[in-house]
């Protein structure tokens, strides 16, 4: 099936579909002009979403259902409350579906940190209040933005009432039944950026992106602020990697939708610099779990590149052979053979801020 | 009646047309267009109903200082007009 990669920029909305010709072709841009902050294609329905930050006018949401428009739906807000300083959503950073068993259901995960539920395809939505409520979110705290967000939702496959989510900075979470209770894994985390006896302190971990194995969805990786880990049982625990050459920082992680053992890494120069090493952009990738990497370079720069990938502007498809990523400086790079050979697609495009792939 | 008026750049987001309401106070003007055009409100205020950070409002051409007073009394025939702060960028 043909494969559609879309893109959301700090300009808009931009769909690439393969040309006859072999070459990746964007269509006309959607949103043109406005900062793109996530997107889902609900495969179970065809319906599209697409989430915006209008600076002066705030969060907005769209829907595009099947050989529809677009069409502004509700975007999940916070109940009112008297308190001075009630949140109001900045900005929704992730949106998921839930399984096949619940065709209705959405997630989103804000900025403020706080996890949003629809069961009606997004026309309403409500805070889950059984993670806003937890004690420990008074310890969590912004990492790159002033405030904590969710920035990554894995539905189990198996089971869609089971869910984990991890926060920056608050975490590893994990439900059971369907967002009604929560409980704070990450144990094996550790934190470099706090007094060292509060390193492993679960509540104030900074998982960058975390990314779910879709047939052993009991593993999972995350990019941590720290480095790279591991998690062989849902989340519950986590082995470090060993320190990753050139870095094991950055924030852009995939996961191999049917090998438990292959994922792939975006490595950038820690802390605040955050280039790739020695202006030389590569993707790191490890087939055995984490014990050696392979640093993909086929195709992309070497010389002079200073872009950065966002945490959600890296992909995968299906199959694990097409993967597709863009950078802050608007370049566009994909993959059709697991990472071995890349694709400069675009030079030109507004920074990036997700990257998403889907069939027609 | 008080006129409110919507600055340009919010039409290409949402249908806004100028508005005449009654209202002795600001809040009370916002509060019935939004009953007119219910989806402009998230345009202007926050989930909280405060009035959004990069958002200016000027009535009869003098600017709200204090964004957080909405019972400021309007004249009956005021002229309020909602735009975009440079602040915003």
């Amino acid at each position: 099936m043909p494969l559609t990669i879309t893109l959301g920029t700090r300009k808009g909305l931009f769909q690439f579909r393969k040309a006859s010709n072999g070459q990746w072709q964007s269509h006309a841009p959607e949103f043109m002009a406005e900062p793109v902050t996530a997107t889902l294609h609900d495969t179970r329905s065809e319906t599209r979403y697409c989430a915006l930050n209008l600076g002066h006018f705030g969060v907005k949401l769209h829907r595009a259902k099947p050989g529809q428009p677009w069409q502004e739906i509700n975007a999940p807000a916070f109940p009112k409350s008297d308190a001075p300083d009630a949140p109001s959503v900045e900005q929704i950073w992730t949106l998921a579906a839930s399984g096949k068993d619940q065709p209705g259901t959405l997630w989103a995960g804000t900025i403020p940190g706080a996890l949003f539920k629809s069961d009606d395809h997004g026309d309403t939505w409500h805070l889950v209040e059984s993670l806003w409520q937890q004690p420990e979110r008074e310890q969590w705290f912004g990492g790159g933005y002033d405030q904590p967000g969710i920035h990554s939702i894995c539905v189990d496959p198996r089971n869609s009432q089971r869910l984990v989510i991890a926060v920056s900075c608050g975490g590893v979470w994990e439900s059971i039944d369907n967002g009604a209770s929560w409980t704070l894994q990450g144990h094996g985390m550790r934190a470099a950026y706090t007094p060292p006896d509060q390193s492993d302190n679960r509540a104030i971990q900074d998982p960058h992106r975390m990314a779910q194995c879709h047939t052993s969805p009991d593993t999972l990786w995350v990019q941590h602020h720290n480095g790279i880990f591991l998690s062989r049982d849902g989340g519950h625990n986590w082995h470090e990697i060993a320190p990753v050459e050139p870095s094991s920082f950055g924030f852009a992680v995939v996961a191999h939708p049917h090998d438990s053992n292959t994922a792939w890494f975006i490595p950038a120069i820690k802390d605040e610099c955050r280039v790739p090493a020695n202006g030389e952009l590569l993707v790191n990738l490890t087939r055995d779990g984490g014990k050696t990497f392979t640093a993909l370079r086929n195709g992309l720069p070497q010389s002079h590149c200073y872009d950065l990938i966002y945490r959600h502007a890296f992909a995968v498809d299906d199959s694990g052979e097409c993967l597709a990523f863009a950078s802050t400086t608007g370049n566009f790079f994909v993959s059709e053979d697991g990472g071995k050979h890349w694709q400069w697609v675009s030079q030109t495009l507004p920074p990036v801020y997700t990257t998403e792939i889907s069939h027609d | 009646m008080a006129l409110v008026r919507f600055t340009e750049n919010l039409q290409r987001h949402i249908h806004c047309p100028d508005c005449r309401v009654t209202a002795a106070t600001l809040g009370e003007a916002l509060n019935n267009v939004f009953e007119q055009h219910p989806r402009l409100r998230s345009y202007i205020l926050d989930d909280q109903g405060r009035l959004r950070k990069h958002i200016a409002i000027f009535v009869d051409g003098r600017m709200l200082k204090d964004k957080t007073k909405h019972d400021i009394p309007v004249a009956k025939n005021a002229t309020i007009d909602v735009i975009q702060a440079l602040s915003g960028g």
